[in-house]
């Protein structure tokens, strides 16, 4: 099972990765040879087994609904690359019509 | 004592000294900045150092001392932390670019339960980008350099914190473990490596790689020392739904008994088959029969899906990767490329911009893992793989109390070696990848050396939440040998 450049096309735009075109060939290969190795997992009988996402096997964890402190607005936009009026501002999104 | 003779000591001397009174906190911190200036040019352990903020907390600490000396076990402790875990106002990297100038506003857990008992933090240590890697040839940064071969990679991902802690430029250090990324370093640096039991450490603050893999653990000199910090930084946290609600023990207690009588030791064979380096696998071979002579009792045991570890673990490690770091978007933190036309085009720009390869190409497995078509054939297959592993371990814990293995199939490589080889790279996690996928803990700690001179470890793994025993073995083992007595000569 061959994935081509297109599939590799494909998954960078689902991953939100901008690739050259050396990359997706260097990936292409890559991905291959991994996916490759890892068909071996094909080979262990895994019928009516449970899956385990998680060891504890926990589900949810819930604590009471209460106002907790938290960060400041400051704090919250410290690191952003671009703030205005405590908000994060990024390129417009919605089309004038 | 001569301050320059100060960096030598473990954990345990120097809070003994420390207590005493007989060295301040400031003449630390001067001591270990001393040593890290000499060194740090040939090995690379840091890529931020904090010496003038621990100059100021330790004149503090001073002050605030005179005349009692009432302390807490971490007080006025020279410690490095891996530059994944936040520290409040310092600089916390990952080793990428997409978080060069990321300063995180508030500690994780572990730093806020280190520095409530007043501890010393020197620097933030190297690692793979995003802890994706085992030589920290991944850091965006430059690599670390190996303190016994400076032509040898540290191994990774905790590469920065093994080396400080090998080469003496920290009493101890905190590193990570999601496949591996504290015992490898650790051993082929010949220092001890803790992997907790999933659960046992709080994540909180922890950049996310895996998150059903990855764990915080002590990096040391000594056993000792892994008790001691396991100690201070283990316990149930609110703000990690994953962390148990278990009590944390004395784990100093643990040390007290020097035997391993009715210890039961198992030995899987699939652990000691094609692929391991001859000369690592009678030094492991040795380091069993010294456990069998101080009374424990070897037996062999069988974990046949072994073989399916490494695979499982790179569908499942990237899988929740490629998730995890979706938050990087160029729109809240860390890196957002110039010049976008559109917030897709910035999506783009700032992943292309900020990712080094490793961790593109791990986002790229575990998107196309888990996309449509293939989620069940992969992703779902590994997941049930990794029930399998869990439940041999769990069989196998019917029957002995500890599983002794290799950490590393090799000795540390050389730079460059694996590389342009990403699978060779992976398949060198093979015997600590296990204990991740089981939830287990698990220590790595020096059992010898190979002929170049190069450090060579052996590995312990316990059932969950019996760090206790893991440390039992390991200081038995450790106290009949001394591998510690021969360290790097580099200075």
């Amino acid at each position: 099972m061959e994935i081509t450049k297109q599939e590799v096309e494909k998954v960078a735009k689902l991953a939100r990765l901008a690739l050259t075109e050396a990359e997706t060939t260097a990936f292409s290969q890559q991905l291959n040879q991994i996916v490759a190795y890892v068909q071996k997992l094909k080979s262990f009988s895994t019928e009516g087994v449970e899956p385990t996402s998680t060891v504890p096997g926990q589900s949810n964890v819930f604590r009471p609904d209460q106002v907790q402190a938290s960060l400041s607005t400051e704090q919250a936009l410290s690191n952003a690359p671009d703030a205005e009026a405590q908000c994060f501002r990024v390129p417009k999104i919605i089309q004038e019509s | 004592m001569s301050l320059t003779l100060l960096h030598k000591l473990t954990l345990s001397e120097l809070q003994r000294k420390f207590t005493a009174g007989d060295v301040t906190a400031t003449e630390i911190v001067r001591a270990y900045f001393l040593r890290v200036t000499q060194v740090e040019p040939k090995v690379n352990a840091y890529l931020t150092q904090c010496k003038e903020a621990a100059l100021v907390q330790a004149e503090r600490l001073d002050q605030a001392l005179k005349g009692w000396r009432k302390t807490t076990p971490m007080m006025a402790m020279p410690l490095a932390v891996k530059d994944n875990i936040c520290t409040e106002g310092v600089r916390t990297t990952c080793a990428s670019r997409m978080l060069d100038t990321f300063v995180p506003p508030y500690d994780a857990t572990v730093v806020a339960k280190l520095r409530a008992q007043n501890y010393l933090l020197l620097g933030k240590t190297n690692l793979d980008e995003f802890a994706m890697g085992s030589s920290t040839e991944n850091s965006a940064f430059g690599a670390s350099r190996n303190p016994w071969n400076i032509q040898t990679v540290p191994g990774g991902s905790s590469g920065g914190s093994a080396v400080a802690v090998a080469a003496d430029e920290c009493v101890a250090a905190l590193g990570s473990d999601t496949g591996g990324s504290i015992r490898q370093p650790a051993a082929f640096c010949g220092v001890v490596g803790l992997k907790p039991t999933y659960g046992r450490v709080s994540r909180y603050g922890l950049v996310a790689f895996a998150s059903s893999l990855d764990q915080i653990g002590p990096i040391t000199k000594d056993v000792t020392d892994a008790a001691i910090l396991l100690g201070a930084i283990a316990g149930h946290d609110p703000r990690d739904s994953t962390s148990a609600n278990v009590p944390v023990p004395d784990y100093l207690k643990a040390l007290k008994r020097k035997d391993l009588k009715r210890l039961k030791v198992g030995v899987p064979a699939e652990y000691f088959a094609d692929g391991l380096d001859p000369e690592v696998d009678q030094a492991v071979r040795t380091a069993i029969e010294g456990l069998r002579e101080l009374g424990a009792d070897i037996r062999e045991i069988k974990l046949p899906t072994t073989d399916a570890a490494v695979a499982t673990y790179y569908v499942i490690a990237t899988a929740e990767a490629s998730s995890n770091l979706a938050r990087y978007d160029g729109v809240k933190f860390g890196l957002r490329a110039a010049e976008s036309k559109d917030l897709l085009d910035m999506y783009l720009k700032t992943r292309a911009e900020g990712f080094g390869p490793e961790v593109k190409r791990r986002i790229m497995l575990g998107t196309y893992v888990l996309s449509a078509g293939y989620y069940d054939a992969y992703y779902g297959k590994a997941q049930a793989v990794r029930t399998l592993i869990r439940q041999e371990f769990e069989a196998a814990f019917q029957t002995v109390d500890l599983i002794v293995t290799p950490v590393t199939p090799t000795t540390a490589f050389k730079f460059g070696e694996k590389a342009q080889d990403p699978l060779q790279m992976y398949l060198s996690d093979i015997y600590t990848i296990s204990a991740n996928l089981a939830g287990l803990p698990a220590i790595a700690l020096p059992c010898g050396f190979s002929k170049a001179g190069l450090p060579i470890g052996f590995q312990l793994i316990g059932r969950p939440f019996e760090e206790e025993t893991l440390l039992r073995g390991a200081h038995a083992y450790e106290q009949a040998t001394n591998w510690r007595a021969k360290r790097p000569a580099i200075r």
